[in-house]
């Protein structure tokens, strides 16, 4: 027996950003407790941005300075890889454009505790107090999805699965206007984001028995010895993929997402429709590829079936949708579904499997970018009793405000893939990683991908009508006379628009130095 | 014999899942997703003594943890729907659909 206790060792250099969030966070929970009122926001609003800046620069420096560690850190608990460093890359800048949404005035309910419609609401609106707790609870939102796609072992990934849905659950019931829809939202979020973790957490048990560790690395070390067809694995990898892939919003698992992204006050809708889904896919990612990728004769199927249920749930649903978060909803489903087109894209060879990777970095900061930004676009559209939300009263709001309308259309365009968007680039990439994974397997798998692909590029077609259909109703339908009124944007919204659209444009024409950005990120592949 | 315990940790699973899926009170159907959780835990404990180390205790303290923070935020979430509906049940909140 070994009885000398050895002093864990902790890289504080590599955790440096997720350090920087959470302290950021917690310094924000004390402003809370003590400053006064009438200070807080003008406190809060400088530590989170600074901070979330500030952790992108240390990720820069840490890409730029070439030492991404080559093992797990902090005892094993979390693998910064490649893949990771760019992903944190990706959740810093979406949620530094969502924070800039966050901070507009407006969005936020007054008081959360006082009823709807009682004078308690009346009197918190009149003294004009604000809920600045939202500062901390988005940068612990923050700071879940840079832990959720780093972890190393399961209990990491569930842990940072909560960190990052708790305080996205209490958001979501924070809007200012219809408080009933929105306190609605959160409550069916929390509660079906709670069941499916916890399918996530019996996953974990089944396969903590199974190979008597959570470790990635001892997870696929146990496989490459013991048996593969060992219930308990299977149940395990059954209960596992239900929780990532409820966070997704992978079909069958996508009920929650339409109503949560109608009801969410939109700067946190935008957040989660961005943030969330790439700090989700990162982490399936991992546990499909770096966790169980042994068992990838049993998973590549079933993400098959969901991956083209996905695309197609969404692209059809979307369609019937009169409301203009709901129908973004239903976009954002059928983008997690491309998403699972190149998470199917495994290959046997290392080479092959970057290129998959690659495709899917890509994707997410490309769809990711543009999503914000068309949210943001939403937030500018207004009835005097909120956002003028219903498709119908975005009749032509082209002929009224043509720089807005056009910036929307631009933005459904790249979400439709059309060439000389970003959104183009990121399916083809996708699309070109899974035929060429399908090439190599050849034979009857080869056919199945390039069924997917085709699968997929239908559903992009039917996806087109309905992002169509709004450009046309913005363009060419006459406008309401009581159609809404279109803010003056403040700076911050501003801001984010030029940022969602010049990346949008500028990764459109030139996508090679992004490209080449995550084949670096992607060339290394998961650590374990 | 661990056995029984797991036999007993797929129980309370699938009691939790089944309330979860047909009571229509949200206190109770939150009630029932903690019960799913602490199957969870009796599962790990038992796979820590059927496997030999000690990892599955030590992830069953975490999830306590997690557990009771989900409780702050879920009650917070409750009450507030509460007071303003004067009804917890999980049939009328049906404002946001197709």
């Amino acid at each position: 027996m070994n009885n000398t206790i050895v002093a864990p060792t902790i890289e504080y250099g590599t955790l440096a950003p997720l350090l920087l969030i959470f302290g950021a966070a917690i310094v924000g929970v004390l402003v809370e407790a003590f400053a006064p009122r009438y200070l807080r926001k003008a406190m809060q609003v400088p530590i989170t941005l600074l901070s979330i800046a500030g952790a992108f620069a240390l990720v820069i420096l840490q890409v730029v300075s070439g030492d991404v560690p080559t093992t797990p850190v902090a005892m094993g608990a979390l693998a910064v890889d490649g893949p990771s460093l760019f992903i944190w890359g990706v959740i810093l800048v979406l949620s530094f454009v969502c924070v800039l949404l966050i901070n507009d005035e407006g969005h936020f309910v007054a008081s959360a505790a006082a009823v709807p419609g009682s004078a308690d609401e009346e009197e918190a609106e009149r003294s004009g107090s604000a809920h600045t707790e939202v500062y901390p609870l988005a940068l612990f939102a923050i700071g879940g999805m840079l832990l959720f796609p780093a972890a190393n072992d399961l209990l990491t990934m569930f842990v940072g699965l909560e960190v990052m849905s708790l305080p996205l659950y209490l958001l979501c019931g924070l809007a200012r206007r219809r408080r009933l829809l929105s306190q609605e939202a959160s409550m069916k979020y929390f509660l079906l984001g709670a069941f499916s973790s916890a399918f996530f957490l019996y996953g974990t048990a089944m396969i903590y028995g199974y190979a008597g560790t959570v470790s990635f690395a001892g997870i696929s070390q146990a496989m490459a010895t013991g048996a593969l067809l060992d219930p308990l694995l299977l149940l395990g990898f059954s209960l596992l993929a239900v929780g990532l892939l409820f966070k997704l919003g992978a079909a069958p698992f996508q009920a929650w997402k339409p109503d949560v992204y109608q009801g969410a006050p939109t700067p946190i809708t935008a957040l989660m429709a961005s943030g969330t889904l790439v700090a989700a896919v990162g982490a399936l990612l991992r546990v499909f590829w770096a966790g169980l990728g042994n068992l990838d004769w049993n998973w590549r199927p079933v993400i098959w079936v969901i991956a083209a249920l996905t695309m197609i749930v969404g692209s059809i649903l979307a369609i019937t949708q009169t409301d203009i978060k709901r129908m973004l909803a239903y976009s954002s489903i059928a983008h997690a579904g491309f998403l699972l087109v190149g998470v199917v894209a495994t290959s046997s060879t290392a080479a092959g499997n970057a290129i998959s990777m690659q495709a899917i970095l890509f994707y997410l900061l490309v769809y990711g970018l543009a999503t914000v930004g068309a949210f943001a676009v939403v937030t500018l559209v207004r009835d005097p009793g909120g956002e003028a939300n219903h498709l119908s009263r975005w009749a032509g709001l082209g002929k009224r405000s043509p720089i807005l309308a056009g910036v929307f259309a631009f933005f459904l365009l790249a979400f439709a893939g059309i060439p000389l968007t970003s959104g183009f680039f990121g399916k083809y990439a996708v699309f070109t990683a899974a035929l060429a994974s399908g090439r190599e397997a050849g034979d009857s798998l080869g056919a199945w991908m390039t069924g997917l692909v085709v699968v997929g590029v239908v559903a992009s077609a039917i996806a087109a009508f309905f992002y169509v259909r709004v450009i046309v109703l913005m363009f060419f339908n006459e406008p309401a006379a009581d159609g809404p009124s279109i803010a003056i944007p403040s700076t911050g919204t501003v801001a984010v628009i030029s940022i969602a659209m010049l990346v949008t444009v500028g990764v459109g024409v030139f996508p090679e130095p992004v490209l080449q950005l995550a084949h670096n990120a992607a060339a290394g592949l998961f650590i374990r | 014999m661990t056995t029984h315990y797991l036999i007993l940790s797929g129980l309370l699973f699938a009691i939790g899942a089944i309330g979860v899926l047909t009571r229509r009170n949200a206190i109770v159907v939150f009630m029932c997703v903690e019960l799913m959780l602490n199957a969870c835990n009796l599962a790990f404990v038992t796979f820590a003594r059927q496997v030999g180390n000690l990892e599955g205790q030590i992830i069953a303290f975490f999830v306590m943890v997690v557990a009771a923070a989900e409780v702050v935020v879920g009650l917070a979430i409750i009450v507030t729907i509460f007071r303003t509906r004067r009804s917890a049940s999980v049939d009328d909140v049906n404002l946001l659909k197709y």
